[in-house]
């Protein structure tokens, strides 16, 4: 019993360990990267290559009185950023990195990460609504409008992940990916998806991961160029820094479920010394290809945004869902 | 697009944008009465820099006010310059030479090249596009360091005189600008990769803020609204001065009058800018850059003056009236946002707020210039 305890508090510090310097690390690398992007040097200041940057950066938060705006709901107003990081660090608890380096692997790990994503949301809700701030508002209304419009083609494109993997068990379905690359479930021909149309899932889950975690160019809840800078407009010190640590957390977590759905966990594209290495690598790319995701795009529109959810992936991903679901019952 | 929908104007809030708030680019303020995302109805409340530039007109010399004008548009300050000089020139009966013409010419082209950079930079970070801004203002920066080394400054000019130029331009000046123009033209290229075929900046811009001839004749338009509008109006072609008509340019005009349109329109005037800047360095005559006979006071007769001329923001005008003595009686100055801007009131009428801010980026506003 004292021995479970003492496990699962060992793998939540380990988890926040790991969430909270992805997130600062990622914030430099962002910095970093919208840099070469625009042909400027960026962060290179403090420390070699500018690494001292983020606990600078956190130092600075931290020493910042936190200021409450009058009429605000001080409660909600609180709550709102623990509640934007908070998820993402329970998330890590059940993301498998490797055969061994799991915290506390369940047998329906999806169900759980998906859980706890629904609760971004809340946060967006909570500070929008307790700021008392017009361009707060309207932001939370719209991030809230946009994570239930994404969150339904993420979810069906999962289920139809699910459906081939017979598991909802992140291990499980890594293993079953693991012979090769032409086995990941991005790939349609060999391994357990004989569907044609596992790139275009890959596609329309990435978009989701996109939108799901506030990116460019779908980053209409923070939109400073109308909202000022929307639901966070009223936070300051570390409320902000929580919820700009919490915005990469979920980024973490969108791009390590990418990976152990479509490209294979932790195994290697070429059979060899397969690892958390490969995992680790797939991951920094995948958000890599946020980062320059965000620095090319613009924006794009409230109505073009749920246009292309209501209209566009949910029906792609519901045809999916019941072609696989026909592929599977065939063969 | 945002289709109409049916406004309750009973259940409206107001919401102040600005006036500092990033979109604006300054401080202007818009007091908006907002339903949801849409707005029912908007007020553009200006006069938060106001200088009384005008005023000052009346009050200074002549040589005085010379530097005043450049402080009006901050990004543009070449072309108000040049209206305020040649309107004294026209009144004083002041010569100015060939070779100070074609200078004066080419500097406001170069400046204009260097105003619609900024301009297509902050237009697309309104539209949440950050990265094209760092691009335009690397190619900004040359125009700005060549232009350093001749007038003295970087962004507030006081380079013309009346009856010709304060320095004369040099072999550095003439074989950098010749570098410019190959390097601002592969540039525009890139511009129209990176930003031009982005699908996302099509959808937002396509068909959103269609401002009709009626209402760009109404509110007396120019510059790329009116042009983007299918007003063929440009100054420099309509009215010519300077040096001119000695150019060989065309005046871009789209009819879909939309925000696409007046991007267009923008993007080619900077083609067309260095269209007359390669002209004018390949005619560039030899000669003084100051007339040989030049009053010691200025002092022009008793009269009316009037000169317009073509800014990077559209149609100035500048009235002198004169009753003979060392100071203008009164100098009225027609700045060209200020008729632009007032169209958004009217325009903005039942658009999401996100379009709205992207028509008032493609108007271009410089909030000094209006409240001047």
């Amino acid at each position: 019993m004292s021995l479970t305890l003492l496990n699962v508090i060992v793998a939540v510090v380990i988890a926040i360990a790991f969430a909270a310097a992805n997130a600062a690390y990622l914030v430099w690398a962002e910095r970093r990267g919208a840099a070469r992007i625009q042909r400027r040097p960026g962060p290179n200041i403090n420390g070699p290559f500018g690494l001292l940057q983020p606990p600078l950066d956190g130092i600075k938060l931290m020493a910042k009185q936190l200021l409450i705006p009058g009429g605000a709901d001080k409660v909600l107003f609180i709550a709102a950023p623990v509640l934007a990081m908070f998820p993402a660090i329970m998330s890590f608890v059940t993301i498998p990195f490797s055969d061994s380096i799991v915290a506390k692997n369940m047998n329906v790990g999806i169900l759980m990460i998906f859980a706890f994503a629904s609760m971004g949301g809340m946060s967006l809700l909570f500070a929008g609504w307790s700021s008392r701030n017009k361009y707060a508002m309207m932001s939370s209304v719209r991030a809230v409008s946009q994570a239930v419009a994404y969150e339904i083609p993420m979810l069906i494109t999962t289920i139809t992940v699910v459906m081939i993997a017979g598991s909802m068990d992140l291990m499980e379905i890594v293993h079953q990916q693991s012979a090769s690359i032409l086995h990941w479930n991005i790939f349609p021909l060999l391994g357990n998806s004989h569907n044609i149309l596992m790139p275009f899932s890959f596609l329309i889950f990435f978009t989701c991961t996109l939108a799901e975690t506030n990116r460019a160019p779908f980053d209409l809840g923070e939109a400073e160029s109308e909202l000022v800078a929307g639901f966070h407009t009223e936070y300051g010190s570390m409320g902000f820094g929580l919820f700009f640590m919490g915005e990469y957390a979920n980024i973490v977590i969108g791009s390590c479920m990418t990976v152990i759905l479509f490209l294979g966990g932790w195994s290697c594209p070429f059979g060899l010394f397969p690892g958390v290495w490969w995992f680790l690598l797939k991951l920094y790319l995948l958000i890599a290809t946020f980062i320059w995701i965000r620095w090319t795009f613009p924006r794009t529109t409230i109505y073009g945004l749920l246009n292309l959810s209501w209209k566009i992936l949910i029906p792609l991903s519901l045809f999916n869902l019941l072609f696989t679901a026909g592929l599977i019952k065939v063969f | 697009m945002s289709s109409p929908i049916q406004l309750q104007p009973d259940e409206t809030f107001i919401l102040n944008v600005g006036p500092q708030h990033p979109a604006t680019h300054g401080v202007l303020r818009v007091k908006m009465e907002m339903n949801g995302e849409y707005i029912v109805d908007a007020e553009t409340v200006i006069g938060y820099i106001h200088r009384m530039h005008e005023k000052m007109g009346e009050v200074k010399t002549y040589p005085q006010y010379l530097m005043n004008l450049s402080r009006m548009d901050y990004l543009g300050a070449m072309g108000y310059s040049h209206g305020h000089v040649l309107v004294v020139e026209k009144a004083a009966g002041i010569e100015v030479p060939e070779r100070a013409e074609y200078i004066r010419a080419i500097m406001v082209e170069l400046n204009r090249v260097a105003s619609h950079l900024f301009w297509f930079g902050a237009f697309v970070m309104d539209l949440g596009g950050f990265s094209p801004l760092m691009y335009a203002l690397q190619d900004r920066e040359y125009i700005l360091d060549m232009m350093e080394a001749v007038t003295g400054s970087r962004l507030t000019y006081c380079y013309f005189r009346f009856g010709g130029l304060y320095n004369d331009i040099d072999d550095d000046f003439i074989s950098a600008a010749r570098r410019f123009i190959p390097r601002m033209r592969k540039s525009l290229k890139k511009y129209h990769k990176l930003v031009t075929g982005n699908i996302i900046f099509h959808k937002r811009l396509e068909g959103i803020a269609p401002l009709t001839k009626e209402m760009c004749r109404k509110y007396g338009a120019s510059s790329a609204v009116a042009r983007g509008s299918g007003i063929n109006f440009d100054v420099r072609k309509n009215e010519p001065y300077s040096v001119y008509p000695e150019f060989d340019f065309d005046v871009p005009v789209y009819h879909e009058c939309d925000s696409l349109a007046r991007y267009n329109v923008r993007m080619e005037e900077m083609e067309q800018s260095l269209r007359i800047i390669e002209q004018g360095l390949d005619k560039l005559p030899d000669g003084p850059i100051m007339p040989k006979k030049k009053p010691k006071l200025i002092k022009p007769p008793a009269g009316d003056y009037y000169q317009a001329v073509e800014t990077a923001r559209g149609s100035f005008g500048i009235r002198l009236v004169s009753d003979g003595t060392k100071t203008p009686y009164r100098l009225k100055l027609r700045s060209p946002t200020y008729s632009n801007m007032h169209l958004f009131d009217e325009a903005c009428r039942g658009m999401m707020i996100m379009d709205a801010l992207a028509f008032m980026g493609s108007l271009d506003l410089v909030i000094p210039e209006i409240d001047r």
